[in-house]
């Protein structure tokens, strides 16, 4: 917490305020919310798989060293880090980084916030198991300098998962007019349609990148149950893929 | 700040501990607090209390290692419902469910509370549960967990404080959690009787107009009953002496077994109906009747609480191996949604059926011996009765599916 403790108080107030937004499962990221125990179920099965880890152990992840990219408030470094990985959590977006460090110091959590990218961190040369790059893709300028710099982060024989949206009219209907107009889940603009990337893409990208796709699952929100689901089929809208460096 | 328990459970009651041990069979970190020590719960003997257990109830207890310990358990192996009136015999339509129509087996067990209640207590003794003579007092949540006050003055800290403290749970009271129900106007008595002919592991549920008269079978030719009346007449029989209350029990039980005595104590309980309008509250999770005290008619509280457990038990699971925080709301709130749709179904249901059939307005009467008569005529819904009878419908937890957490 050396980075928090420099900065003063209303800072860390209002860091505080912004930490209890984001960790708030009816807030303003209720959608990440729901969408995570998905996500969580993926990672650390796939994790648990590669690297021959018992998930009904405690601390599972003892000894993994995990990058999250485009970490947030921590919603997925934080279950890593109690299973036990040492755990790099990285934002593009400055704010995020005091606002993680305060929930993660407040849940008795040691987690390594930096704000970064992940071409800079690969730049230094450090390396990582796993790299979990979840619906941060289509977010980026250049998809495949990116994809290039996560190769460079992971050690060989090491995971990455990367999430991402389809890009098809389903996708165009669901993710932008239904998530950000109708159900107001995300600002506006959140999303730009052409920068949605289709599994082949993707998978044609990883590969380019130097990493072997080896499993592409769905996440189906179900309307009624009012929930999301993995499917092996259904990767119409939000997809995820594990890759491992060659 | 440190954590004494990963889990603190108020309430050592059957579900209580049943809720103990699934949870520390997984490795939780459980602490179980109950007043009164687990050798004075142990040692109460026969006192005529006994349950039908469900399959799916079995099962949980069974993944459990508890059901093998189980001594006079009897089978259901027949469920015969009757419309009858005091005096008059039972009307000529009945309803029969037999087990040979689901491939699970007999369609639930009954078990005495002096065999249920000493084998959880035992395999409790033999797990990893810290259990507590001592009684919750105060609770207060934060964001990473729940400090909880104790009556001999301990202060323990986990990150979810479990309600297994009855349907007046001071847990869901002082964590604001309001209740729904109403009286029904009914009592209902309970206790065992012995009886001259075998039962033959028949359960017998006879509709009356006062209410429903429920003669389940125990081994040795004894039955536990739950006798149904208006409370208005309640006080009198509740005052009878057993002579009294055998000459008023045994016209509307008949003669099919033979004559009858008591064997167990009496018990007397009005009926209510108490549902708590939220199930989860900060860092807090209420389970069985805590959350919910439903119409005994079809004897489905403690198949209900048993699945309570069975279902947080596994939410609470998944989550701790997602790493998610296990007391945060959204976890708890997956209790709740699974949990309430339910036990509002179940509460729906028994109380129409017990409208239904408490009452003899001639209309009514008729209507449901034909509904008997029809329900006994199509197999598809027969069997379908049957299986949600012995808990075998619905989306059911890793546990009540007999499988391990």
């Amino acid at each position: 917490m050396a980075q928090a403790s420099t900065i003063d108080q209303g800072e860390i107030d209002k860091f505080q305020a912004m930490a209890a937004e984001w960790w708030d499962p009816n807030g303003k990221f209720k959608p990440l919310h729901m969408l995570n125990p998905c996500r969580l179920d993926y990672v650390t099965s796939q994790i648990a798989a590669e690297f021959a880890r018992d998930l009904t152990a405690t601390s599972p992840f003892e000894g993994l060293r995990i990058l999250d990219i485009g970490c947030g408030g921590g919603l997925l470094a934080e279950p890593m880090a109690r299973l036990g990985a040492h755990v790099v959590g990285a934002d593009a977006a400055e704010r995020n980084i005091p606002v993680a460090q305060i929930h993660a110091e407040e849940q008795g959590l040691d987690i390594d916030y930096r704000h970064t990218t992940a071409e800079a961190i690969a730049a230094s040369g450090e390396t990582f198991d796993v790299i979990l790059n979840m619906e941060v893709v289509e977010h980026v300028a250049d998809p495949m300098a990116f994809l290039k710099a996560c190769h460079d982060l992971l050690e060989p024989g090491g995971l990455m998962t990367c999430s991402t949206i389809n890009r098809n009219p389903k996708s165009f209907a669901m993710a932008i007019v239904g998530a950000e107009y109708v159900m107001r889940w995300l600002p506006k603009g959140t999303h730009e349609w052409s920068k949605f990337i289709t599994p082949d893409e993707l998978c044609e990208f990883l590969a380019k990148a130097g990493l072997d796709p080896v499993d592409r699952t769905g996440f189906v929100f179900n309307p009624l149950g009012w929930s999301w689901s993995l499917s092996d089929r259904d990767l119409s809208v939000n997809y995820v893929t594990t890759s491992i460096r060659r | 700040m440190d954590f004494d328990d990963d889990i603190l459970i108020a309430g050592g009651g059957l579900n209580g501990i049943t809720m103990a041990l699934a949870l520390a069979s997984v490795g939780f970190r459980v602490a179980l607090v109950d007043p009164q020590p687990p050798k004075l719960r142990k040692a109460q003997g026969f006192d005529g209390r006994s349950y039908a257990l469900a399959i799916s109830s079995m099962r949980v207890l069974q993944t459990l290692g508890v059901w093998d310990a189980l001594n006079d358990v009897q089978p259901i192996l027949q469920i015969k419902v009757t419309d009858g009136r005091a005096g008059e015999g039972t009307s000529p339509l009945m309803l029969a469910f037999d087990h040979a129509e689901i491939e699970e087996g007999p369609m639930g067990y009954m078990v005495e509370d002096r065999h249920l209640r000493p084998a959880l207590l035992d395999a409790a003794k033999e797990s990893s549960i810290t259990q507590l003579d001592d009684r919750v007092t105060r609770h207060v949540a934060d964001a990473t967990g729940v400090t909880i006050s104790l009556a001999s003055g301990e202060t323990r800290r986990a990150r979810l404080l479990i309600g297994c403290d009855g349907r007046n749970s001071a847990i869901a009271e002082r964590s604001g959690v309001k209740r729904i129900g109403w009286d029904y106007g009914q009592t209902a008595f309970v206790t065992a009787i012995t009886h001259e002919k075998p039962n033959d592991g028949i359960a017998h549920q006879f509709f009356m107009p006062s209410g429903p008269l429920a003669i389940l079978p125990l081994t040795d030719n004894r039955a536990s009953i739950v006798w149904t009346e208006t409370s208005d007449r309640a006080e009198a029989i509740h005052n009878m002496t057993d002579e009294g209350y055998l000459i008023e029990l045994r016209p509307r039980f008949g003669s099919f077994l033979g004559d009858i005595d008591l064997a167990g104590d009496r018990f007397t309980y009005p009926l209510t109906l108490s549902i708590a309008q939220n199930f989860v509250a900060d860092r807090a999770a209420l389970v069985g009747d805590a959350a919910h005290v439903v119409h005994p008619i079809a004897g489905q509280g403690l198949n209900a609480g048993l699945k309570d457990v069975a279902a947080l038990a596994q939410i609470l699971i998944d989550a701790k191996r997602r790493g998610e925080d296990i007391g945060r709301s959204d976890v708890l709130q997956r209790y709740e949604r699974w949990r309430r749709f339910d036990t509002t179904a179940l509460a729906a249901a028994t109380d129409t059926f017990n409208r239904l059939f408490s009452n003899d307005n001639p209309l009514l009467r008729g209507i449901r011996d034909i509904g008997l008569g029809l329900t006994n005529a199509v197999p598809g819904l027969r069997r379908r009765l049957i299986r949600e009878a012995a808990g075998l419908t619905g989306d059911l937890p890793r546990l009540s599916q007999g499988k391990s957490l």
